[in-house]
């Protein structure tokens, strides 16, 4: 393979790969920032693929080559709904957020399997008819070089991914809303004597992680898995928690991030046939993200600082 | 209410909410509650097989209550007991088959070795807790996937890409033939010995050494503990190694006991991670995390009986998290609890 051809092939995939993580990860960027620890988004993945998947096999005939899209929307409302256990738990019932989050986890997973198990008889659902579709963006594909790169053959969730990590930076730092979820997640007391409802807007951002989460479950079981059993999300949410840290707790960070590690796993399938690529074991492929990550907090890499407030429920009155 | 009573009442209380959560989640999906819950009871209990599988299980679940428990009791939190208990497990499989030693030397090689992977393991996120304020949750959780593919790659590159190492020779072997008759070759091993004692030792360490006080000291406080001169950042890491060493001991369980190998895997073990459910409801404590060990062993062994009812396995994972999302949001019913209390009092 000539040069160029590794980067239409790679450049594509890593995007691909790194959609349903963009999502998640952008996902906790909303949680964490407004002061709520969600290593429960795994677990909100799971719910996202498996209900994403489901959608799909039952209505298929019904919305035809919508389906995906449909199931996607689904997808998010249900984690949506299933995040709110843990808002209730973190922040109501002053929960340590980080127990509440492994509790969604292994919730989540258990839930979704006792449902595949009730609904089809068997450990793992059938494969998906009707996948999301790639097409070309009129105009843009032309352009050289980069043409044939970003705009041919795409896949729409990458579109989707990336705009809504477009749209959370605009949310979190352009608008009041924004503003508010981080002086909640920064100085909650300070917050609330300004008049913000510290336990209104944590409940809004963990709900929001919960959707989105929920989307990125939902994009990568129907796009990559294609059904689901209980090894679809193996990791895959503590990989979008782990580009949240790496990016900084910034949505773009979040994406840059998000994107890297989906070129990491392009590399680790696709290596063996790309020159050099080929001479590294695979397995120092597969533990770069992680290891990335701990350079990432150790300050190897800049100094992440995580949200002030993160991880604290807020008791009102106590200094 | 007495402070101890509602300690004591909190983790009672999640385990039966827990358990009637379920039966109302058997009940909505058209299962029979009490068909599966027998089920469930003679998958514990119905004959020695059974008893000796819940043993088998109840044993990795003590250690990696520990394991937790530990990390707990000195104000960290080790969500990387999985990986500890990975390397464990290759570390004891290793030893098992790669020396042949009289079993005298062999065994406790074994143990030591999966006790020392584990260690070395924790020891990472402990150093970088300790010298560069690096929270432990974040590293831990990474070094899990590392455990799992670098585990991976090396039982792959140990078998000539094949998918198990060899088995272990008979001289670092937990399993005994008594076992294995009395129990109707149920699996069960004489690891379940070695947990009591960790649970003896993780006592001792704790509440009568001065080591164990620093420990805790460091746990509750870290600048009290450095201005009475302790050194903080080195019990910081002990408190990690010691932690770890407890995950790896409950991979040897895996490796010299139950299974003699260890396979290339998919996912993780979920042992680790039930670790913490056990660490939780057992308050953190060593003889807590004994009951804790046993009700969530015993159930998750348990389980395995109930498909032959028709209900699926995961009914139990689903009753498991909710447990500990009824302890974890402990604060709630010791509101409650209270006030029931004080309605009590007013009459």
């Amino acid at each position: 393979m000539s040069f160029l051809e590794v980067l239409y092939f790679l450049v594509p995939t890593a995007i691909f790969y790194a959609a349903p993580l963009i999502l998640t990860a952008i996902g906790g960027v909303f949680s964490e920032r407004s002061g709520v620890v969600n290593i429960g988004l795994e677990g909100l993945m799971v719910i996202g693929a498996f209900v994403g998947i489901v959608f799909n096999l039952t209505y298929v005939d019904t919305f035809g080559s919508w389906t995906p899209w449909i199931a996607l929307l689904v997808a998010g409302l249900a984690a949506g709904i299933f995040s709110i256990l843990h808002a209730v738990a973190a922040i109501s019932f002053r929960a340590d957020q980080t127990v509440s989050g492994v509790a969604i986890n292994l919730l989540g997973l258990a839930v979704a399997l006792f449902s595949v198990k009730m609904l089809y008889d068997k450990g793992q659902t059938d494969m998906i008819k009707v996948r999301f579709p790639r097409f070309n963006i009129p105009y843009l594909e032309d352009i050289p070089l980069i043409g044939p790169m970003l705009f041919k053959d795409v896949y729409g969730t990458s579109i989707l991914a990336i705009a809504v990590a477009i749209l959370a930076w605009v949310i979190i730092y352009k608008t009041p809303f924004g503003l508010r979820l981080r002086a909640v997640g920064e100085h909650p007391t300070a917050a609330d004597t300004m008049g913000i409802n510290v336990t209104k807007m944590r409940y809004i951002a963990v709900i929001i992680s919960g959707v989105l989460g929920g989307i990125g479950g939902a994009i990568y079981s129907q796009t990559i898995s294609g059904d689901f059993g209980h090894g679809t999300i193996n990791g895959q949410g503590f990989m979008a928690l782990a580009a949240m840290i790496f990016g900084k707790w910034h949505p773009l960070g979040a994406l840059g991030a998000a994107i890297f590690f989906g070129f990491a796993q392009s590399l680790s399938i696709a290596g063996n046939s790309i020159p050099y690529i080929q001479d590294i074991p695979a397995v120092y492929l597969h533990i770069l993200p992680y290891v990335l990550t701990i350079f990432a907090v150790a300050g190897f890499i800049g100094k992440a600082h995580a949200p002030k407030a993160v991880g604290q429920p807020y008791i009102k009155g106590k200094r | 209410m007495s402070n101890k009573l509602t300690n004591i009442l909190v983790p009672v209380i999640s385990v039966i909410l827990g358990l009637l959560v379920g039966a109302i989640v058997m009940l909505v999906s058209g299962y029979d509650p009490v068909q599966g819950y027998i089920a469930l009871w003679e998958g514990i209990f119905g004959d020695m097989f059974t008893i000796g599988g819940t043993i088998r299980q109840i044993t990795p679940y003590i250690l990696a209550g520990l394991a937790v428990a530990f990390a707990f009791r000195t104000g960290l939190f080790n969500i990387g007991v999985e990986g500890q208990l990975i390397m464990g497990w290759l570390a004891a499989a290793y030893v098992g088959y790669a020396f042949e030693l009289p079993a005298i030397i062999h065994l406790p090689l074994a143990i030591l070795a999966a006790a020392l992977a584990g260690a070395l393991w924790a020891f990472i996120p402990g150093l970088l807790k300790a010298k560069l304020q690096v929270h432990e949750v974040i590293v831990t959780i990474m070094m899990n996937y590392i455990a799992l593919h670098v585990a991976n790659a090396v039982i792959q590159s140990i078998s000539d890409s094949g998918e198990k190492t060899p088995m272990i020779h008979e001289s670092a072997s937990l399993r005994s033939t008594f076992l294995d008759t009395l129990t109707d070759y149920s699996r069960m091993h004489y690891g379940i010995v070695i947990a009591l004692i960790m649970v003896v030792i993780m006592w001792f360490i704790l509440e009568k050494t001065k080591r164990g006080f620093e420990l805790k000291a460091v746990g509750f406080n870290q600048n009290a503990s450095e201005y009475a001169g302790m050194n903080v950042k080195s019990n910081i890491i002990l408190a990690m190694v010691i932690s770890g060493a407890f995950a790896g001991l409950a991979g040897a369980m895996e490796a010299l006991g139950t299974f003699g190998n260890i396979t290339v895997q998919a996912g993780f073990t979920g042992i680790g991670f039930d670790g913490i459910a056990v660490a939780l409801l057992g308050a953190n404590a060593p003889f807590g995390v004994l009951l804790g060990a046993i009700l969530f062993g015993a159930l998750k062994f348990g389980s395995l009986n109930m498909p032959n009812v028709g209900i699926p396995v995961e009914i139990v994972s689903i009753i498991i998290a909710l447990v500990i999302f009824f302890v974890a949001s402990g604060y709630i019913i010791r509101v409650l609890l209270e006030r029931l209390s004080k309605k009590k009092e007013a009459k």
